[in-house]
């Protein structure tokens, strides 16, 4: 069974926060679906290779080409807030350790 | 126009004889659009002036007479990025996502002469079979308003079955292709993982996700899938393998056609009345003069819980790319970078996209790895084996595409658990890298059933042989859904 404070361990992992309330109706969910995962543990998988992709290509090569890239406008379009043709995001010290 | 009697061979052909225009058949399709959307909510955006260009580009050049789709309004999935056209991937975190690039998939549309009409809703990164995941509207299943459409690829489903267009491209990562076309009566087609280019697709589990069609003819999701099957060296998991034309088998006969029908696809948890149908789909087969034989995939109930640890795995890593900083929604009044990446994030996903990012994070995470990531991809694995066993013996599988007719918006959006097991005979296709296609195969209470068919790797050309044979003997097309 997940505990509660599991739950906020993996929500830090995947830079994710909840409320005390959500957190606990996440830990309520995640519990009732690794419920369900458990039937995996009745399969005997001994010797059982790992399938990560179903097509079955490796190393796949294409020549190395230099091709025009997008114009940098272009590539800032989706950008939330810009300085000339920076990024601009947010001091990464916090200000309230200044 | 008429989506509902014409078939995208008689829509070329008035286009090709000159009695329509592609930008009379654009106009007249944002007409029907405008009426019937309100009640079914199927697009989140309509792309009328860039419909409006590119149909008088097509009209201009003339149309193509050897390309069914030239000229030709489609419907596209929002998780497939358009130029220009803002692609959400019905998040949040999206909204305002003006791609600078078109998919491969929108790339090959548009050189066949397709038209860009409107991007379609679906379940906030495809993750959901109801569409009820929407960060933006909940869309109606045609045949009743008050039921949900399937998901994720409702949007698109309910766009053609409603008589919206005549074909839309969705994305199948568990079922969300086959599922909503079953619970709209038409015709959903998942090619071999491997057969379409997912360039452009916004990823959900890169090993499972594959682009297809949703149209009401056998036929016209042959012809689309034509256009957007193939390599692409952007995409290296697509295949270098040839494409077929894929109507060249349509009208043949499928006399000697082995077909196999697992017991576990009418087993538990499967509505006997949908079961019935299915039954009612095998004898008509039969009748045919193709063989259908019980067989069995000892596997089947592990592929839900196998499949959301893989997926689920796979989407957390996809989905670490929405941080705030380059595109997407940046959460305000933000003091640090580490509040920038967890509130943007926080407050952009919906509650369906955290719980399979928590998951996944939980499965790779460390002293869980084994139990539960490798755990699920050596059962992959299996289930895989059942599905090659069965294929030495028999051209193609069937079975019913879903458990159950499509259910109550809000009867299982609270239950993650019981909307999971909604997709148990979908899921199966998806881990093995299968084509599938789903077909409408009559009606339980008023609403359509699916039937499934399953083909071998790169055997599409089979799926379509038999689901044209089966098409033809019914006449389900016939029966308009009613909305209401």
């Amino acid at each position: 069974m997940i505990s509660k404070d599991s739950v906020a361990h993996v929500a830090g992992l995947a830079k994710l926060q909840f409320s005390e309330a959500d957190l606990e109706k996440y830990t309520d969910q995640l519990a009732e679906i690794l419920d369900m995962v458990e039937q995996l543990e009745q399969v005997s998988t001994k010797d059982v290779p790992v399938t990560t992709q179903s097509i079955h290509l490796a190393n796949v090569m294409r020549p190395d080409v230099a091709k025009p890239a997008e114009p940098v406008a272009e590539l800032l379009k989706n950008v939330p807030t810009k300085k000339g043709t920076l990024i601009q995001v947010p001091a990464i010290i916090d200000k309230e350790d200044d | 126009m008429d989506y509902f009697k014409t078939s995208l061979d008689q829509l070329h052909e008035q286009l090709r004889t000159g009695k329509l225009t592609s930008q009379q058949l654009v106009d007249e399709t944002l007409a029907g659009i405008d009426k019937i959307d309100p009640d079914v909510a199927a697009f989140l955006a309509i792309n009328a002036d860039g419909a409006k260009k590119q149909a008088a580009a097509v009209d201009a050049a003339g149309i193509d007479a050897d390309q069914p789709l030239s000229g030709v309004p489609i419907a596209i999935k929002d998780n497939i990025v358009t130029k220009g056209v803002v692609t959400t991937a019905a998040s949040k975190i999206l909204a305002n996502f003006n791609p600078i690039y078109n998919a491969t998939v929108v790339e090959k549309l548009a050189a066949a002469g397709a038209i860009n009409v409107g991007k379609t809703n679906l379940d906030e990164f495809a993750m959901g079979s109801s569409t009820e995941n929407s960060a933006f509207k909940t869309t109606k299943n045609a045949w009743d308003y008050t039921r949900v459409p399937g998901g994720s690829s409702g949007g698109s489903a309910a766009a053609v079955a409603a008589g919206e267009v005549v074909a839309a491209l969705g994305s199948d990562t568990g079922g969300s292709i086959r599922q909503p076309a079953a619970f709209n009566g038409i015709v959903g087609f998942k090619p071999t993982y491997g057969r379409v280019s997912r360039w452009g697709l916004i990823a959900f589990s890169s090993s499972l996700d594959q682009i297809g069609t949703l149209t009401r003819n056998v036929k016209d999701a042959a012809q689309v899938l034509n256009v957007i099957a193939g390599h692409d060296e952007r995409d290296s998991t697509t295949a270098d393998t040839p494409v077929p034309d894929y109507t060249e088998r349509i009208g043949q006969a499928i006399k000697g056609m082995k077909i196999a029908l697992p017991k576990e696809y009418l087993g538990k948890g499967v509505d006997p009345a949908v079961a019935d149908k299915i039954k009612a789909a095998a004898k008509q087969l039969e009748d045919l003069g193709a063989t259908v034989t019980e067989v069995s995939l000892p596997h089947t109930q592990y592929a839900v819980p196998a499949y959301y640890i893989i997926a689920s795995s796979e989407a957390s890593s996809n989905l670490q790319r929405f941080d705030g900083i380059r595109y997407g929604f940046r959460a305000k009044d933000v003091h640090n970078i580490e509040d920038v990446y967890v509130r943007s994030r926080s407050e952009g996903f919906g509650p369906e996209v955290k719980r399979r990012i928590m998951l996944g994070t939980f499965s790779l995470s460390a002293g869980f790895y084994d139990a539960y990531f490798k755990k699920a991809g050596q059962v992959r694995t299996l289930i895989t084996r059942d599905f090659e066993t069965v294929f030495n013996d028999y051209d193609l599988i069937i079975g019913p595409t879903t458990p159950t007719v499509a259910f109550k918006i809000g009867e299982k959006v609270t239950d993650p658990v019981t909307m999971y097991m909604n997709d148990i005979l979908t899921i199966p296709v998806n881990l093995a890298g299968l084509p599938a296609a789903s077909v409408p195969a009559g009606f339980v209470d008023g609403m359509p059933v699916g039937l499934q068919l399953i083909g071998k790797p790169f055997a599409e050309s089979t799926i379509f042989q038999v689901a044209a044979a089966f098409e033809a003997q019914n006449d389900y097309l016939a029966q308009i859904p009613g909305g209401k």
